[in-house]
């Protein structure tokens, strides 16, 4: 008994395949990567890709795609985003931004940002949200910083101040705006959007918009939809909509739509979004699902899956829409502890499968031919 | 079951920890311990403070009690242990004879270390080739801490009383884990522990009185320095007042009864926003009875505790109200008890802590206790002579637990946000085997060899949907167990022992990416007692890990490689 139990070679983690058949061969979207975020402390930050051309679903390739990089990929994962022909994977809790190469996952390089939160592009550059502009031990928590980076060089350039620990960015006509969510300094949250002027990267307007903002997107006529997380007890979290004031280049608040909204995705006129809130009576989470049509920012079904499937959903944590077919995917992060499940539906809300994924499944970026 | 579910008892009274339940035994030296036991579900004694009755399993640590020869009127010595990690720990024991009836001691003790070691992380792809080995040094893991106690000791024409004063005051870093591009952390605690407590036995004939009071007060400061994140500062203090009455009457040289009642009061405040301050009374009542039939020993014991919890600013939870019962059955089939037979069944339960029902944001008030239900079925050889075989002991045990509502955290509305629920089930079954032969086979010649082995089977049945369900429940191993060999010859001491700990997986699924090796340390030391005069010392060197074994119990925490300890002590 011993002798068969002895330690051995640490073998690197080897990546695991699930066939599952939804094949699109010569499609213009050629698959998808989904970050797993890990615990913290786990260091379980993991990578998924799917690939359309053959129908099979890689579990964790990092590791075995990069097996030089001590310690693998890192420590809780926040966000991810393909430019050119570059991944980049933010780790939060490891303080830098992965780089790889699109099409093989081999890692080109990393970017390191302490406290780094979500990474978008424009013209030729990366920028990254942090928690931290300036390193330093503040007992009332430093301010929030966006930095730029070159993409070819993956140099920092540039720096900005916004507010405190900013979470979602998004860039309309040469202007930046974040959510900022001063989440380190509760129960004083910050609520403004920062909005930064791209061609001197400086701050130019903080605009009050609720407490705690964590999402920031776009849709396809340049609205803004930023979410508010609440205050976890009487403030409950809502979704605000920002508009270009006519015949002015500011962005103001628009609409207050009345319900709780954790994460959205948008496909052509419609937002698809789900709200997951803890209910202090019932000690239990009360789960929501919705869409809004976008134009006329009405709530126009309080369900998009119509197969019940949603009742298997425990925590969900990412959703994201395919670009051409309109497929819906949704994450479950279970307990945060072990194993969650991507599920795909399809347009009109039926499950067509559903994969095991690491721990904590939570954010798809789309690869193109 | 978890840490909060044993006790620890240090000199009859055990010590508390209302904000997490855990005990850092770190914190108490092994210096003036005179005897360390463990008991699995409770001592074969049924004159003990009610809450004893209350732990699946207790550790009673026992301070040494001085004792004087004729003539005698102190003692005095001195101890200093340096090694691996630039360990420094001088310590010192005076006991003083203060007259016909009573004894004091006082023992102190510094520690200090940097807590650096190296280790080292190494992948290999399946064919062999190496991936990355990388060797880096553990840092912000050092701790300055120093230790006081005073005791004093007394015998009365009818018992016995002592009263003890203990502080301990440390600073420490905490490494914190491993992980990609992270290897320092900046996190730091202070704590201050002190407690005074006293204890009184008085014998009246057939009535046995044993009582106890206690006074703790403890401080803990912490602080995250760490420049990439939030800047924590937390201050936190529990004060503990106890007091025990334990009584036993015997009825019959074959039987005796015991009822003891223990009052216990717990505050703990912090400067974290929105604290609740939460203050408990726990009041606990047993009643035991013990039979010794010579050939059949019965033990049965109830115990009832009373919980009330007071809290600022919001509505309490409900009192709590729990009865536990147990009863252990002992029998010696043959003549001369050499071979035993021991059954018991216990319930016992740990109440939520502080930090479960109260933590700003994640505490759940709503919390129920965690109850555990014990079964034990085992045999016992135990044979003791002059001759060659000094003494063979050989036990096998097999038990069953149940836990139900095991408290877990659990995800609470969005983005990494916990809370605490009642939401584990556990089924817990196991074999324990141990034996223990001492062989004297030269004149000054002892040899000890000890081995024991623990099977376990502890499995997650709370929901069938989860994919962790019937999966053996994180970092408990189906094989472990330990051998220790030692030598005795002239004042030479030799000790070798050996740690197996088998393969665990660091999450709930039982699945390859959560799969943890096992591992297994070699210890060895060498002692050596000798006279010089009146003066007594030891020397003793210490080589732990011997095979250097890079290892790490908890993901991501590494431990030290190969290390080293030397000690010298001096007694008067």
């Amino acid at each position: 008994m011993v002798a068969t139990s002895c330690r051995e070679d640490e073998l690197v983690v080897p990546t695991e395949y699930d066939i599952i058949g939804d094949e699109r061969p010569g499609d213009e979207i050629r698959g998808f990567y989904l970050v797993n975020e890990g615990n913290m402390g786990s260091n379980k930050c993991t990578l998924d890709f799917y690939d359309y051309y053959t129908g099979l679903y890689s579990r964790n390739f990092y590791a075995e795609k990069n097996p030089n990089v001590i310690k693998e990929l890192g420590d809780v994962g926040n966000d991810i985003g393909i430019y050119g022909s570059k991944l980049y994977v933010v780790v939060n809790c490891s303080h830098k931004v992965e780089v790889m190469d699109s099409r093989s996952g081999v890692r080109l390089g990393q970017i390191d940002i302490p406290n780094c939160r979500y990474v978008r592009f424009h013209r030729g550059k990366a920028y990254i949200s942090s928690y931290v502009g300036p390193v330093l031990i503040d007992p009332n928590a430093p301010k929030g910083a966006v930095y730029e980076i070159d993409t070819l060089s993956l140099a920092v350039t540039r720096k900005v101040s916004v507010g405190y620990q900013p979470e979602e960015m998004e860039i309309v006509d040469d202007y930046m705006y974040v959510a900022n969510s001063g989440g380190y300094r509760a129960p004083n949250y910050d609520n403004t959007v920062s909005v930064i002027q791209m061609v001197d990267f400086k701050q130019v307007q903080q605009i009050p918009v609720g407490i705690n903002l964590h999402r920031l997107k776009k849709d396809k006529y340049n609205k803004l939809w930023v979410t508010s997380r609440g205050d976890y007890q009487d403030r409950p979290s809502r979704l605000y909509v920002m508009q270009k004031k006519p015949g002015y280049n500011q962005m103001i608040v628009t609409d207050t739509i009345p319900v709780a909204c954790s994460n959205m995705a948008f496909y052509e006129d419609k937002m698809y979004f789900y709200a997951t809130e803890w209910n202090n009576y019932t000690a239990s989470n009360t789960i929501t699902y919705g869409v809004i049509d976008v134009r006329t920012k009405e709530v126009i079904s309080d369900n998009f899956i119509k197969d019940g499937t949603e009742k298997d959903i425990t925590i969900p944590y990412g959703i994201a829409v395919h670009p051409e077919t309109g497929d819906i995917f949704v994450t479950d992060a279970k307990n945060y502890v072990s194993s969650g499940t991507l599920y795909c539906f399809s347009s009109d809300g039926y499950k067509k499968w559903s994969v095991r994924t690491g721990d904590i499944p939570a954010h798809i970026t789309f690869l193109s031919k | 079951m978890g840490t909060n579910h044993t006790g620890v008892v240090y000199d009859g009274v055990e010590l508390g920890n209302a904000q997490n339940g855990q005990i850092d035994l770190g914190q108490f030296s092994l210096d003036n311990i005179e005897a360390l036991s463990l008991y699995n579900g409770q001592k074969s004694e049924i004159l003990q403070p009610a809450k004893d009755f209350g732990s699946a399993g207790t550790i009673y640590m026992r301070t040494r009690t001085p004792f004087f020869n004729e003539g005698e009127t102190y003692h005095a010595r001195a101890t200093i242990r340096t090694g691996s990690f630039d360990l420094l720990n001088p310590s010192a024991l005076v006991e003083l004879k203060l007259g016909k009836r009573v004894s004091a001691s006082l023992s102190a003790e510094w520690v200090n270390s940097s807590g650096k070691y190296k280790f080292r992380y190494r992948r290999v792809n399946p064919a062999g080739e190496l991936a990355y080995d990388t060797t880096a040094v553990r840092q912000n893991g050092d701790i300055n801490a120093t230790r006081i106690e005073l005791n004093t000791h007394g015998t009365l024409n009818s018992g016995s009383w002592n009263f003890k004063v203990y502080n301990y005051n440390s600073e420490r870093g905490v490494p914190g884990a491993i992980v990609n591009n992270v290897w320092r952390r900046g996190e730091r605690i202070w704590d201050t522990n002190s407690f005074a407590q006293g204890r009184y036995t008085g014998f009246f004939g057939k009535f046995t009185t044993l009582n106890n009071i206690k006074y703790a007060f403890y401080r803990t400061h912490y602080v995250n320095n760490d420049d990439k994140q939030v800047k924590i500062d937390n201050l936190y203090k529990q004060k503990e007042i106890y007091f025990s009455s334990a009584n036993e009457y015997t009825i019959t040289d074959f039987w005796k009864i015991s009822g003891s009642y223990d009052f216990m009061w717990n505050n703990l405040d912090a400067d974290v926003y929105g604290f609740v301050k939460p203050d408990r009374i726990s009041q606990y009542l047993s009643v035991a009875t013990a039979l010794d039939f010579n050939r059949v020993k019965l033990q049965a014991s109830a115990l009832g505790t009373f919980i009330h919890d007071r809290i600022k600013g919001q509505e309490a939870p409900k009192d709590k109200h729990i009865f536990t019962p147990a009863i252990f059955v002992n029998g010696y089939p043959l003549r001369n008890k050499d071979l035993s037979i021991r059954a018991f069944y216990k319930q016992s339960f740990r109440m939520p802590t502080f930090n479960d029902l109260y933590y700003a944001d994640m505490g759940n008030s709503k919390l129920s206790p965690e109850r555990v239900t014990q079964y034990n079925l085992g045999l016992l050889y135990d044979h003791q002579s002059s001759s060659f075989i000094s003494s063979a002991r050989v036990s096998a045990d097999v038990y069953y637990n149940r836990v139900k509502d095991k408290i877990v955290a659990y995800p609470k509305g969005q983005q990494f946000r916990w809370t605490m629920l009642n939401l584990g089930l556990v089924d817990i079954r196991g074999i324990d085997l141990t034996g223990l032969l001492t062989i004297n086979p030269y004149k000054d010649l002892y040899l000890t060899v000890r081995g024991q082995y623990t099977f376990q089977r502890a499995i997650d049945i709370t929901n069938p949907s989860d994919n962790y369900y019937r999966d053996q429940i994180p970092y408990i191993p189906r094989h472990s167990g330990a051998a220790v060999i030692n030598a005795q010859w002239k004042g030479w001491g030799l000790n070798y022992s050996w740690i197996y700990v088998g393969e665990r997986y660091n999450q709930q699924e039982n699945i390859r990416y959560n799969y943890t090796q096992p591992w297994y340390t070699s210890d060895v030391s060498l002692s050596k007692d000798f006279k010089l005069g009146r003066v007594s010392l030891r020397g003793l060197i210490e080589i732990n890990n011997l095979l250097s074994q890079d290892y790490d119990v908890i993901l991501n925490y590494p431990m030290p490689k190969r290390n080293y300890r030397f000690t010298l002590t001096v007694e008067i």
